[in-house]
């Protein structure tokens, strides 16, 4: 009964099948959203498939896998992966329109079409996704599976030399320190800025705000230029992890800022509103009542701003110089870095380094995916925004 | 008891409570000041590198004058400066992957938000904004050393048989195979198109994120009607879910374009440096401002340095204005008039 409401017309001549996926709503077809409370008012799906649908697309796809292979590899003079994905993929869409037009009207064809784009899209993007992880991990395998490589530093390491010597502690560590830096400037900032503007408010916090959206748009790289032209080039500061640190944060402060006046943002007035009511001050409110409310929408736009931080190349590139060895003193020598690391071993050419390289992106990428999976246990499974 | 906050005062227009005025305490005045010199602290932090980028650019143009934005050679050995190769380059890149991420996607957005099962959406949202979290160098190598092998294909393909259109020349003999090229002549590696594939991947999230969120805003009351109307699922989207999101389209969009312009270290690793002004995208070498100042910052003379704080001011001016753009363009989208049933 409730099915035939949501069903295309075009569908309407196949006798109505039992939908075993499709949750069955309770009497009233429309207000359905009354009755699951814990989801959102969502549409329901038109129901499921019958069996003439499902063979169509095994049959479209097993002809248009065929008839690309015959004509693709054995009679036209083509070759190539891409190719082969894209003319399979052409015909795959020619033979299920061609087979969807022989029972169904025009408008049913149109929408299976269209579909067939709209699961292809993100397939592809996952396969990407998905062969940069296995990339990095397939290529940096040999170097990852040695110790050494978490546990010393490339001083005095030739490029050719076996991966049982040298390792990436250096940049690991160069990481840590300037991002650990980089946030101990940025966020305080940041959230008291956000503070300023959601909570005390005025002209002047207007021109805070949008300045500081403004300033979300500046390209990493230049704030990097900036650092190094006024720390190193003006000040005469060697290059140092304390330099990256301040590129770092000059790159963090807008985007922290912004977020967390996002974050600030969406608590509730009723909570500031009770505050007072209870005679509460306004600083009482804010780091009684509003902070704790935010802390977990705050400690989210932390770590995703950290996550950033910590993959960023372009700042650090122009402000750290790439030390060989093993600095843990962010004022003087240089530092090397993760990101930094992996674009110095990989611009050496050398194909021993650039397994290195790889080995490193591993790394990093895993930081950064654990920093990620932080911020989604942090922020509570449900969205904080 | 203290005042009434200000927050509380301007949500409700028509039914304002009165203003209770009374003295702060010390400790909210010590809060106050301090919030306030914190703002003020960051404001001049933040508006001093715009300040000092526009200053920066003073120095440069009194120097080489107009000539910089329409010089297109980059020869600080000869003093001869100009950033028009860079711009177009940046501008070429950006574009380029726009016109790879902007299908992706849009058709991702639908699948999330309209052809997903509900119980697999959460996760594929999360896997979008896990891919933004991805570092740029990490999709750099990946198309260094993946992409790049089969997309030189696919170039040459294109330049075989669609040569004659200006934007897929090569200014090589294309009959000659991709492993063997005439020497002297430009290959198909490291070209802005190649270069443009690791940005895509870089934006993508972005775009995909805002359109998803606008059009997952599409009233469901009008899709259910649309449905009950007799629409197949896509034209319940054609005529529901895309006019709706247009303008989530358009600012995701312009909000990946913006991005898609400061993007640096992918686009450092793949292509090869020239400077020159041309539309052969297929063809080896390119160059963005953001790769210019990553290459040649270190060689830099002061005359020189300021030149390249000009090119970023440039380029900072460049991704402002889209990035204002598409934030009116996104923020036009909420409060739409919605049928409500």
């Amino acid at each position: 009964m409730t099915q035939t409401v949501t069903r295309p017309p075009g569908r309407r001549r196949r006798e109505p099948e039992p939908v075993a996926t499709a949750p069955a709503p309770p009497a009233a077809p429309v207000p359905a959203a009354s009755a699951t409370p814990p989801v959102e008012e969502d549409v329901r799906r038109p129901s499921g498939r019958t069996r003439e649908d499902r063979l169509t697309v095994v049959g479209a796809a097993a002809g248009s896998l065929a008839t690309t292979w015959l004509f693709y590899s054995r009679i036209l003079p083509l070759e190539g992966v891409v190719g082969f994905v894209v003319v399979g993929y052409l015909v795959f869409v020619a033979f299920y329109a061609g087979v969807t037009a022989l029972t169904q009207p025009r408008q049913v064809v149109v929408d299976r079409v269209v579909t067939t784009a709209v699961i292809a899209a993100p397939t592809l993007v996952g396969l990407a996704l998905a062969s940069v992880v296995v990339m990095t991990l397939w290529k940096g395998l040999p170097v990852l599976s040695n110790a050494n490589f978490y546990t010393s530093d490339m001083a005095g390491v030739r490029a050719d030399d076996p991966f049982t010597r040298g390792g990436i502690l250096h940049a690991i560590v160069g990481t840590l320190i300037e991002v650990l830096i980089a946030v101990s400037i940025a966020m305080p900032l940041g959230v008291a800025t956000a503070v300023y503007i959601s909570e005390v408010g005025g002209r002047l916090a207007d021109l805070v705000r949008t300045v500081i959206e403004a300033m979300t748009a500046l390209p990493s790289i230049v704030a990097g230029l900036f650092i190094y032209t006024v720390c190193l080039v003006y000040l005469g500061m060697p290059t140092s992890g304390l330099a990256a640190s301040l590129a770092l944060a000059v790159m963090a402060l807008p985007i922290m800022a912004r977020a967390s006046y996002v974050v600030l943002g969406v608590v509730p007035g009723g909570l500031r509103e009770a505050s007072y009511a209870l005679g509460a001050g306004k600083w009482q409110t804010v780091w009684r009542v509003v902070l704790p409310t935010a802390k977990p929408g705050l400690a989210t736009a932390l770590i995703l701003g950290i996550a950033r931080a910590v993959g960023e190349t372009a700042p650090v590139l122009l402000t750290s110089g790439a030390s060989t060895y093993f600095n843990a003193n962010p004022v003087q020598d240089p530092m090397n870095s993760l990101p930094l690391f992996i674009y110095a071993a990989v611009q050496t050419g050398n194909p021993a380094m650039e397994e290195r390289a790889y080995a490193a992106a591993a790394v990093l990428l895993a930081v950064v995916l654990t920093l990620f999976v932080l911020a989604r246990l942090v922020a509570g499974g449900k969205k904080s925004r | 008891m203290t005042a009434v906050p200000d927050v509380l005062v301007d949500t409700s227009e028509e039914d304002r409570p009165r203003v209770i005025r009374s003295r702060e305490s010390a400790q909210d005045r010590l809060y106050l000041i301090a919030v306030r010199a914190t703002g003020l602290v960051v404001l001049l932090i933040v508006s001093s590198i715009g300040i000092f980028l526009g200053l920066q650019s003073v120095p440069t143009l009194r120097h080489y004058g107009l000539g910089f934005f329409t010089e297109s050679r980059w020869l600080p050995s000869q003093d001869i400066i100009g950033i028009a190769a860079v711009v177009v380059g940046t501008i070429q890149v950006a574009l380029l992957a726009l016109v790879v991420a902007f299908p992706l996607s849009l058709l991702t957005a639908l699948f999330i938000s309209d052809w997903a099962p509900a119980r697999l959406r959460p996760s594929l949202i999360r896997m979008v904004d896990m891919m933004a979290a991805v570092p740029g160098i990490v999709f750099g190598l990946w198309v260094l050393f993946i992409i790049q092998p089969h997309a030189t294909e696919v170039a040459h393909w294109i330049s075989k048989h669609l040569g004659w259109f200006p934007l897929f020349h090569v200014r090589t003999d294309v009959d000659y195979p991709i492993w063997n090229q005439l020497p002297g002549y430009p290959s198909y590696a490291g070209s802005a198109f190649i270069a443009a594939i690791a940005v895509a991947m870089m934006i993508f999230p972005m775009a995909t994120s805002v359109m998803r969120e606008v059009f997952s805003e599409a009233p469901v009351n009008e899709k259910e009607a649309a449905l009950a109307l007799g629409a197949t699922r896509w034209a319940m989207v054609r005529t529901v879910v895309l006019p709706f999101g247009r303008s989530g389209i358009v600012g995701g969009t312009m909000l990946a374009l913006g991005r898609a312009l400061g993007e640096t270290i992918s686009v450092v690793l793949v292509i090869s440096q020239t400077f020159e002004i041309k539309p052969y995208v297929l063809e080896s070498g390119t160059s963005t401002i953001s790769s210019l100042i990553a290459s040649s910052f270190k060689e830099a003379s002061a005359a020189q340095l300021s030149a390249l704080l000009t090119a970023g001011f440039v380029l900072f001016c460049m991704t402002l204005v889209v990035n204002s753009f598409a934030a009116v363009i996104v923020s036009r989208s909420r409060g739409r008039e919605v049928t409500d049933l």
